[in-house]
């Protein structure tokens, strides 16, 4: 427990690490993803090496996919990979609380990692129930062939993921409560911290309780309990062998308690950067600063109280289902704050358009499309017609997942320099961005339409349904479908400038200058800050005011560190 | 009587002046070691490592106390489906409304295991406190004895030893209910009890492994400080399970 003077436990390298868990696993996501959209719009296509995609194969594509994604990035990469790199500096500290604590969890995380994939190679294959694992089909191997050893596996590599990422949050809240740097106080923080607070408070919250779920269901499938499992329930014609009245709506309670703040954690970073990045390029301060921390702390309060919006057709009473309603409906309020905020603060400014701010402004864009479809899910009987079909397909992807890979871009574009002493090639930033959201809204906007259309979401195949009604609704979306897929891959081919960039720009010699977007931040007060320094000694640094203090002309700011002289901003 | 009543902040500014006239009339007051930012120096406002002597000890009590909430929230969700699982039944091929959940009769074995470790939870806090006695500290400190250390493990070593009679305990309950057949697969109740008993003995069984943690520590740590944290974490999540299972326990015995 003493300092530590190791460049394993330093937290850029702890950071990397979790960057580099969760590129792998975008990666084997993304790759899942584009198979699931060719076998959707060609089921007779077959796998060069494997033949083709069956029905359960479908759905264990589903299962990796959404694991892969929800888990391993849009919660490993904002919080923990950008925390830990990021996060220090921010607060004008020189490491994190616990260092051995938190190389241990980005340990474990890789681990938790390596064991999900671990379950394509077990036999019978991965698990086919969703990320969800809603049971009684995910507590019995008499479900599917995935479900015997691959659903074991996944529920190990989600309880090593809940340990992991409770000990990470335990380490953000201690480093953002006790190490904050001389002056540094609470109004001060910079709200990309406040995000990642906040989403450390909820990973304490509900990473928990999903581990105590993950290992009921554990009893359930081998220690023959009934927790989750109703009295004579038959699956597969087999009566399962088990005592007591369980249910699996006691499943989904317990699991969306965790799932729904779970996706606030994956998003509210990303919140924060993207006020800190308009503001830093638009050259203004942040539009109510205090009321934008009250919402970042009221959005997560609020995430905690809406799990029920998930249920809505599970079987839930429609009296809860209407409380529930009514809270998720609640949390538009902080929520539209934000996107107030977020257009006020580059309202008639003349922003800077670079790569980060342009991410920026697609997160803001996303977000309010994706959002928009919210308050029309939030409604129980709107939800009946819509919660099994791609509409709500198309909300979580453009809220959540695209809106969270803008702000993970937007990140990268921005910290680049800091983190690597150069600058992305601006021309390629540019390409991969006009890409990156054409694809993203060409992938997502109309699958709207489909699920308006009928088209359910977990089906392996839309065609062959026959010439009866049904069939005949589901060959109507098929030109949609075909469109759909050739996005996605255009989505999926529009990250290559960007693989390009980092290459290019990595072998390049050309540096940055310090503090190169004129920002206002302490990450950015000096450039050697913590350069391989894992000594403990005082950073030196004083706070001397909030983030974002431009002048109203225009033409000076003042960063956090300085004591009390502008700096001019650079023309043009 | 003075007609002048001296402000409080005055007094105490004139005070810190004759803090060390070398009359020998009190112990110089040095800031460093001093206590609680005194003097208009507000220990938060300094750079991260000068902040005071209790500045580790206080990191790691809150990431201990963090950690410990996740802990709660643990048992809360296990808690919560307790009882929804008591108030479930279902219909019957005769339209009866079964409910299957029979309690589970608690060993009183479980009544001696309590008071065990309500008594490991005494002990333990001796050692926490000796650890912090000022007078022996600043002996040990300077290198004049480990009497603290030597006290501290002492009551550790009772503390380790009581935890593992509970632990014991624990493990003879179990078996006094499988000699009756009730295991863990018998009933809803049944589950619950041998679920929440055996989640709590995993826990304990963690505060046993830091207790001994804790007593390599105290012989080979070179740090004072560091053994005070060692002692002091290990010590507050001990009590933290003990409160745990009083709850747990009263739920098993009078909330079936």
């Amino acid at each position: 427990m003493t300092a530590q003077h190791s460049r394993w436990t330093h937290h850029r390298t702890v950071g990397f690490g979790y960057v580099a868990i969760s590129l792998a696993a975008a990666c084997v996501g993304t790759v899942l993803s584009l198979l699931m959209r060719l076998h959707l719009t060609w089921p007779a296509w077959s796998l060069p090496l494997h033949g083709l995609i069956l029905p359960e194969e479908y759905l264990a594509l589903v299962t990796m996919h959404g694991t892969l994604m929800l888990f391993f990035v849009l919660t490993v990469a904002p919080q923990s990979g950008f925390g830990n790199l990021i996060l220090p500096a921010q607060i004008g500290a020189r490491r994190m609380a616990f260092p051995r604590l938190n190389a241990a969890s980005m340990g474990l995380t890789g681990l938790a990692l390596l064991v999900l994939l671990a379950a394509f190679f077990v036999p019978g294959g991965s698990p086919i129930s969703g990320w969800t694992a809603y049971p009684p089909l995910s507590a019995t191997a008499l479900a599917g062939p995935g479900q015997g050893e691959g659903m074991d596996v996944w529920l190990a590599a989600i309880a090593l993921f809940s340990l992991a990422s409770t000990l990470g949050a335990i380490n953000t809240l201690t480093t953002i409560v006790k190490l904050r740097g001389e002056g540094m106080s609470w109004q001060r923080l910079p709200l990309t911290v406040w995000g990642w607070f906040t989403a450390a408070l909820l990973s304490v919250l509900v990473f928990s309780v999903l581990l105590a779920a993950l290992a009921m269901l554990f009893c359930d499938r081998h220690l023959q309990s009934g927790f989750f499992l109703p009295t004579g329930d038959l699956v597969n014609g087999v009566l399962l062998q088990h005592h007591g009245d369980g249910s699996p709506l006691l499943w989904l309670h317990l699991f969306w308690f965790f799932g729904h703040p779970e996706v606030y954690i994956a998003i509210l970073p990303g919140m924060g950067l993207t006020s800190m990045v308009l503001a830093n390029f638009a050259h203004r301060r942040v539009f109510a600063y205090r009321l934008m921390i009250a919402t970042t702390l009221l959005i997560g309060f609020l995430g905690i109280l809406v799990w029920g919006h998930h249920m809505f057709v599970a079987g839930l009473n429609p009296f809860a289902g209407s409380a529930f309603a009514l809270s998720s409906m609640a949390i538009a309020l902080p929520s539209s704050a934000k996107v107030l905020s977020w257009l006020a603060t580059i309202w008639r400014s003349r922003p800077r358009l670079t790569t980060p701010m342009l991410f920026a402004l697609g997160f803001v864009s996303l977000f309010i499309t994706g959002g928009l479809t919210g308050p029309i899910l939030a409604q129980p009987i709107l939800d009946e017609y819509l919660h099994n079909t791609f509409f709500v397909v198309a909300h979580f992807h453009l809220i959540m997942a695209m809106a969270g890979i803008f702000g993970l871009f937007c990140a990268t574009y921005y910290w680049f320099p800091l983190l690597f002493g150069r600058l992305l090639s601006e021309p390629l930033g540019k390409l991969h961005f006009a890409g990156t959201l054409i694809g993203a809204y060409g992938t997502f906007l109309p699958m709207h339409l489909t699920g308006l259309a009928g088209e359910p979401r977990q089906y392996a195949q839309l065609t062959g349904g026959g010439s009866g009604p049904a069939g005949q609704l589901l060959q109507t979306t098929l030109p949609l479908q075909h469109g759909i897929t050739y996005a996605a891959f255009f989505l999926a081919c529009a990250q290559l400038p960007f693989l390009l960039n980092l290459v290019l720009t990595l072998r390049s010699h050309l540096l940055a200058t310090p503090n190169p977007w004129s920002a206002t931040t302490m990450e950015w007060a000096s450039q050697d800050f913590d350069e391989a320094s894992t000594e403990d000694k005082p950073t030196g640094l004083v706070t001397y005011r909030g983030p974002c203090h431009y002048s109203e002309d225009g033409v000076s700011f003042l960063p956090q560190w300085e004591s009390g002289a502008t700096s001019t901003l650079p023309p043009e | 009587m003075s007609p002048i009543l001296t402000p409080p902040e005055i007094d105490r500014r004139h005070r810190a002046h004759e803090s060390d006239n070398g009359s020998g009339r009190r112990p110089p007051t040095d800031k460093l070691t001093g206590g609680n930012g005194e003097g208009g120096d507000n220990w938060n406002d300094r750079p991260q490592g000068r902040r005071g002597p209790r500045e580790r000890l206080s990191q790691v009590r809150m990431g201990l106390f963090f950690g410990l909430f996740a802990v709660l929230m643990f048992f809360i969700a296990i808690v919560s489906a307790f009882f929804v699982t008591r108030a479930s039944g279902h219909f019957d091929a005769y339209s009866h409304y079964v409910n299957e959940w029979l309690p589970t009769t608690i060993p009183s074995i479980l009544w001696l295991n309590t008071a065990v470790l309500l008594l490991s939870s005494a002990s333990a806090e001796m050692a926490r406190r000796s650890m912090f006695r000022e007078v022996d500290v600043m002996d040990e400190w300077i290198g004049l004895s480990r009497r603290t250390s030597q006290r501290a493990a002492a009551w550790l070593s009772v503390t380790l030893g009581l935890g593992g009679l509970f632990l014991v305990g624990q493990w003879i309950a179990w078996d006094q209910l499988a000699a009756q057949h009730v295991f863990f697969r018998s009933n809803p109740s049944s589950h619950f009890f041998f679920l929440i008993t055996i989640a709590h003995a995993i826990h304990l069984f963690i505060g046993v492994s830091a207790l001994i943690a804790a007593l390599i520590g105290l012989r080979r740590s070179h740090k004072l400080a560091s053994r005070q944290i060692l002692v002091d974490a290990t010590v507050w999540y001990w009590h933290a399970m003990g409160l745990l299972w009083i709850f747990l326990f009263v739920l098993l015995e009078y909330g079936q």
